[in-house]
């Protein structure tokens, strides 16, 4: 008798997985259809993605990119047998002959080069500020980009930002000339008196001066001419950059042990935080200028910044102040027990575990801010959805709404997607685990 | 931007202060450009082209008083107002002129010290309602849903209408006009009212204009015109006069077409020759030149023209004169005399 048993000898080559459990297949199956109740939603959540999309998609993709009116996109549509412009297409031809208009207001287009230049410049400015990898060396950049940016759109003489500009550097000076001679507290008080007579007095005939002797400048440009984009952008970057250090001492300030110190920020704070930021904005354009010397020319879209960026501040002081209190104790006292001051313990201990734990409220607050710059609109300001009041106001685009409104909201959804994505990597990058 | 350019700006401005002057044609002159309350956008009356250029009936009054202060319509700054900030604007100096179409009423002229410079166009609240309706006057419009713009003169005066009617209505309140104009077509409200001139526009950008019908009924005066404010009554003449100037110019047959030739030497017409200061010296009691009104009417001509190249019929708003003709043609466009 032969003996038939069988012995195999070698490893049966691994096979791909069924193809009911792999690849789409095997997903779909085991997410959408697992049972019966799991089938049924998915058709049923199907059934309304597909109509939804089957509603807005043949809106969307509607041949009237090159028309030159409404009525010229009805007659198009008419031509093509679709149901006119509510539910039949869409009329891209305004955003074909505005979207410049959208994205920079009334800005001479001859000139549109400098706040292209200017956008750029911000991304090389904040690179290393956002990015590990950036070139140390681009910090320099960040240091003078507000000023640049302030030449680059408004123009006019160089020496006014640079004069400005020179304030600070007093300011530095200033601080540690007199820190050395009298001490760290008259030291601060020198380093905040001494730029304010600069600034104040010494400024505008200065830069008036050197201008006469050396006119170096660019044309220079209307705030009135800002608009769109471009103008949110500047509200948006101003009040995000301002309103993170800002928020910061005020976080400490309402955390201080002086007594008047603390009172002060949480005024502020809860005052701020009380009122809407509309009603600031109306504080802005209406009541500053009944305040102001008669004749006083205080620019609107300033007075605009400064508002948006103080209200900015109150929420940021509240998120940083989270921050601080989920630190356990013993940092602070570890800390202490290094023998550090308070701001080197702030700077090297405190800040980066409170900002690490807050990003994500950070990040919230910059795009709220950013968002809210369409309030602006209110005040008469041609931002995105002022200018598409405006663009309603020619015969041939008035009617059109949804067009507008949703370039609108893509570009809008465009920086805050990004804003919101990079902080998820800055979180990701920072985790340290425990 | 930093704060110190805020500083800077509050320095600046402290300086500036000090060299304001008492009136608002020396500012004016010295600034070299008007300053002038536009709406931030109400089709033919004030809207920006593509260039950015500002155009419309109501930028047209901005451009004349440039013209007639400065020589130059183009040196207007024109800054986009909002129905909240106008009065604002106006009142704290930020503008010299509101062009904004704003209706005359007592407590804004008096309570809010303006002064209103005249009239440049009468306009009246009306109802839109589409044909299918089948109603043929406002007073069948019992128990109608109404879209309504919110915090306007135009909500009191529907109410006024309807209660002494003794009818009942329901309104659908909104914010804006374009949103109006989505309800209404959305079938959201059987009625629309809103400024005559504002329903004419809004109808003809429908698809189908023809479906939806003006209702005869006018329930209130919309007198509409450009102001200045209380206390500077020289600047306030030059607005009044050099809108007179172009409503004169219609009633002479002054226009831009032949107004080089008026201009150039004095003709037969002694009014004519008055205005265009080819005789006598009005603009010097304004503490003008001699030309000033000539320049007025020439940058768009005269009212007639302006009113025709922006609302009028031919354009796709489509206004009539109606009311709005010259008092010689029976409507209440009236300017006092040049003499």
């Amino acid at each position: 008798m032969v003996d038939l048993s069988f012995v195999r000898k070698d490893i049966v080559p691994q096979r791909a997985a069924p193809l009911s459990e792999a690849g789409i297949v095997g997903w779909f199956r085991k997410n959408m259809f697992s049972d019966i109740p799991n089938t049924i939603l998915t058709i049923i959540v199907l059934y309304f993605i597909i109509s939804v999309l089957s509603s807005i998609l043949p809106w969307v993709f509607s041949p009237t990119w090159y028309s030159g009116s409404l009525t010229e996109c009805r007659s198009i549509l008419a031509e093509l047998g679709r149901d006119g412009h509510g539910g039949g297409g869409a009329c891209w031809g305004v955003i074909r002959e505005r979207w410049l208009q959208l994205l920079f207001g009334f800005y001479p287009s001859e000139l549109y080069w400098r706040p292209i230049l200017a956008f750029f410049l911000l991304g090389l400015a904040l690179a290393p500020v956002l990015f590990e990898g950036a070139s140390r060396k681009l910090l320099y950049l960040t240091a003078v980009y507000p000023f640049l940016c302030f030449w680059l759109i408004w123009g006019g003489s160089i020496w006014f930002p640079i004069t400005v500009f020179a304030g600070f550097i007093i300011a530095y000076v200033g601080f540690v000339y007199v820190n050395k001679i009298a001490g760290s507290l008259s030291g601060v008080i020198a380093s905040i008196v001494l730029p304010l007579i600069w600034w104040l007095f010494i400024v505008s005939p200065l830069s008036t001066m050197l201008f006469s002797i050396l006119p170096i400048g660019s044309e220079a440009i209307d705030s009135d001419r800002l608009g769109g984009f471009m103008l949110a952008v500047l509200i948006g970057v101003t009040g995000i950059a301002l309103s993170l250090p800002i928020g910061i001492l005020l976080a400490l300030g309402r955390q201080s042990d002086l007594p008047i110190l603390k009172g002060v920020c949480v005024c502020f704070i809860e005052f701020i935080r009380g009122v809407p930021l509309i009603t600031l904005l109306f504080v802005a354009s209406t009541l500053l200028n009944i305040f102001l010397p008669p004749g006083s020319n205080f620019d609107l879209i300033l007075r605009v910044m400064i508002m948006v960026t103080l209200f900015a501040s109150a929420y940021m002081a509240e998120v940083v102040r989270g921050g601080l209190a989920a630190l356990p104790k013993g940092q602070y006292e570890a800390a202490d027990s290094l023998g550090l001051d308070y701001w080197k313990a702030q700077r090297l201990i405190i800040m980066p575990q409170a900002l690490k734990i807050s990003i994500p409220g950070i990040v919230s607050t910059f795009i709220g801010l950013f968002k809210d710059t369409t309030l602006v609109s209110i005040i008469g300001l041609l931002d995105p959805l002022g200018l598409s009041t405006n663009i309603r106001a020619d015969m041939a685009w008035n009617g059109i709404l949804w067009e507008l409104y949703g370039f609108v909201g893509f570009i809008f959804f465009i920086f805050c997607f990004s804003m919101s994505r990079y902080s998820m990597y800055l979180e990701r990058r920072l985790a340290t685990g425990h | 931007m930093k704060k110190s350019a805020f500083f800077g700006t509050i320095a600046a401005a402290t300086f500036a202060a000090g060299f304001a002057a008492a009136g608002t044609l020396e500012d004016v002159q010295a600034a070299g450009e008007l300053k002038c309350g536009v709406s931030t956008g109400l089709a033919g009356f004030a809207l920006a082209d593509a260039n950015g250029v500002w155009d419309g009936f109501d930028v047209a009054v901005c451009r004349a008083v440039a013209a007639a202060v400065l020589g130059d319509g183009n040196a207007v700054k024109f800054v986009p107002t909002t129905g909240k900030t106008r009065f604002t604007a106006l009142a704290s100096g930020e503008v010299d002129v509101l062009a904004r179409n704003t209706t005359w009423t007592f407590s804004r002229d008096v309570d809010l010290k303006f002064e209103f410079a005249g009239v440049n166009y009468y306009d009246g609240q009306g109802f839109m309602a589409p044909k299918a309706l089948g109603v043929t006057s406002a007073k069948d419009l019992d128990g109608a849903t109404v879209c309504i713009q919110t915090g306007t003169t135009t909500e009191l005066n529907l109410a006024d209408f309807f209660r002494s009617n003794n009818i009942s209505y329901e309104p659908v309140p909104i914010e804006t006009n374009a949103e109006a104009q989505a309800q209404y077509l959305a079938g959201a409200c059987d009625v629309y009212t809103t400024d005559a001139s504002g329903l004419a526009s809004t109808r003809a950008t429908f698809e189908a204009p023809d479906d939806h019908i003006v209702l005869p009924e006018i329930v209130s005066k919309e007198p509409l015109g450009p102001l200045v404010r209380h206390g500077d009554n020289n600047w306030g003449d030059i607005v009044r006069w050099t809108l007179n100037a172009l409503i004169t110019a219609e009633e002479l047959g002054v226009t831009s077409a032949n107004i080089a030739e008026h201009s150039a030497n004095a003709g037969k017409n002694p009014e004519v020759n008055r205005l265009l200061g080819t005789e006598g010296d009005l603009g010097g009691m304004l503490g003008l030149d001699k030309a000033w009104a000539s320049r007025a009417i020439a940058v768009n001509g005269n009212y007639g023209e302006i009113f025709e190249k922006n609302i009028g019929v031919n354009t796709p708003i489509g206004i009539a004169r109606g009311l709005n003709a010259s008092w010689t043609d029976g409507g209440l466009i009236y300017s006092a005399p040049f003499r």
